[in-house]
């Protein structure tokens, strides 16, 4: 008989204490041992993590009201602006804004130490921030500049936003050039010197949901050591299935999550100002999503190991750089854990951008709440779009003006 | 005198040169080398302990040679509670102190096999390689 689960039931067990919850991780052994189907009878959630930087993200702030007030038109904390085109002490701080005096890529390859990323770690963290305004006064708004220290509990609202997270799958960077690129991906070394990876392969959020079966709007998960939520699909979602010129299939990439969470209940450990060498700033995110096994389908999609699970090998220093479709192969993350990958046949290192010990420990955070009661599965208003929408990418043309 | 430890960085435009035959030949001086890493036409490294009356004189002759010599008087450490084991490190360090430990994939510094190249300290993104003198 087959079989169905509700996220009522589920949920039932959770407050009961019964409900048997496994990491993505752990499930693999109990599949491979008693199969989909008894694993699913057995098992009612099963959780994921992942902790990359995550470029986009950021957070919401309201400041509360100075006396008098002011509108703020321009806004830095730390030094660092954040975006305030809204309300009037409202504001959005990116994880990658980079300071105005920042002297960038100009003194080749740029540190970029300190950005929005690390701001909201900072904030997190208890710190002091300085809050610096200017605005051109109103006859409602008359103050025309501020600057004063903040900490996480001065202000109104801190709400974390990240518009593009979690992906899917990712690359496996490569460089054909003869020089050393700095890239999103970490330092290249040339003519296939490393490659760099960044995911969290068998333990990664959308690689356990490939087909959107049950993550969607509102679905309640792990996000930087406190609760978030599945606010939308995120940007660039186009999920599908990757397959080479002969149409063997290496599984999905391509799908993203935007997640929305008060910053105030979350850890600094969970959310990590980050810097790559003649790249920029970001913040590293810790994510974790359950996902409950509603029947068999599910199961067998948790069940996938790192053997299953495939990154298409690109080169950063011209094709990626330059759009040019294509790759230079697929890897498996089962060979590209093992440290070595033969690309056009020469056997280069790899190395990992995405943190695997991390992402095994949201998995077993977020598995210690379900199991204690304190975290229930939200069931989603409306799933995200899956590869089966076939949404594909536009691209930018360069028109003359 | 007692041996002073430092560091020899060679350019790979006189990896091939026997500049350490020299030390020891034209300034009498007494070495033992702990480490060395020196290929053809590669950039190279080595720890050694230095002792002899000709010390300084040593030392400049290394230089006038285009060796850039530091003194071994510091050392990185790994900050654990940073370190996020993301791993971006491991294939950059070039003498493999910092590695993955597998299958838990953490990442190790084994500071023995360190040579203070402090190429970790740009390229780790979360800042947990410091130096400590």
């Amino acid at each position: 008989m087959a079989i169905e689960k509700t996220y009522a039931e589920i949920n039932e067990k959770i407050r009961s204490g019964k409900a048997v919850v496994l990491t993505a991780e752990e499930v693999i052994a109990l599949v491979e041992e008693k199969g989909v189907s008894e694993a699913a009878r057995q098992v009612d959630v099963v959780t994921t993590g992942t902790f990359s930087p995550m470029c986009s993200s950021g957070v919401f702030l309201n400041f509360g009201h100075s006396k008098p007030r002011i509108r703020m038109q321009k806004v830095w904390l730390n030094g660092i602006p954040a975006y305030s085109g809204i309300a009037a002490v409202d504001a959005y701080l990116g994880a990658t804004e980079l300071p105005e005096d920042d002297p960038c890529n100009s003194n080749y390859p740029g540190e970029f130490r300190y950005g929005g990323g690390h701001v909201i770690h900072d904030l997190l963290s208890g710190k002091s921030i300085k809050l610096e305004a200017l605005s051109y006064g109103t006859d409602c708004y008359p103050r025309r500049e501020l600057e004063t220290y903040i900490t996480l509990n001065d202000i109104n609202e801190a709400t974390l936003f990240n518009p593009r997270n979690a992906y899917q799958n990712y690359n496996c960077a490569v460089n054909l050039s003869g020089k050393t690129i700095y890239t999103y991906m970490g330092l290249l070394k040339p003519n296939l010197g490393n490659a760099h990876y960044s995911s969290a392969g068998q333990l990664s959020p959308l690689l356990n949901d490939p087909y959107f079966l049950t993550i969607g709007i509102g679905t309640r998960i792990f996000l930087g050591g406190g609760i978030g939520y599945v606010a939308w699909h995120g940007t660039q979602h186009f999920p599908g299935i990757q397959t080479d010129q002969e149409k063997n299939s290496y599984g999905p990439a391509g799908g993203t999550l935007a997640v929305i969470g008060d910053l105030k209940q979350m850890k600094p450990e969970w959310l990590v100002g980050t810097s790559y060498l003649g790249y920029g700033a970001t913040l590293t995110v810790g994510i974790g999503i359950p996902i409950p096994i509603l029947n068999e389908d599910v199961m067998s999609c948790v069940s996938i190991t790192d053997r299953d699970l495939y990154a298409p090998v690109v080169d950063y220093s011209d094709a990626y750089s330059q759009r040019i479709s294509g790759n230079l192969g697929y890897v498996s993350y089962a060979e590209l854990k093992t440290g070595k990958i033969t690309v056009n046949g020469k056997e280069i290192p790899t190395a990992p951008l995405s943190s695997y010990p991390k992402a095994r420990e949201i998995a077993g955070k977020l598995k210690d709440w379900i199991q204690k009661g304190d975290f229930f599965l939200s069931e989603p208003v409306k799933l995200l779009p899956s590869y089966q929408d076939q949404i594909t990418a536009k691209t930018l043309d360069i028109n003359d003006v | 005198m007692a041996a002073k430890k430092i560091i020899l960085r060679f350019g790979k435009d006189i990896s091939d040169k026997p500049i350490i035959y020299h030390l020891a030949k034209d300034y009498g001086l007494v070495f033992n080398i702990i480490k060395a890493n020196v290929n053809p036409n590669k950039e190279g490294t080595v720890v050694l302990e230095l002792t002899g009356e000709q010390y300084a004189k040593g030392l400049e002759y290394l230089e006038s040679e285009g060796v850039r010599v530091q003194p071994l008087a510091e050392q990185l450490s790994r900050n654990e509670l940073k370190c996020t084991s993301c791993g971006a490190c491991t294939d950059i360090c070039p003498t493999g102190a910092l590695y993955l430990h597998r299958p838990s994939m953490e990442v190790v510094f084994d500071s023995d096999n360190c040579v203070l190249c402090q190429i970790c300290l740009k390229v780790c993104p979360v800042k947990a390689m410091e130096v400590k003198f």
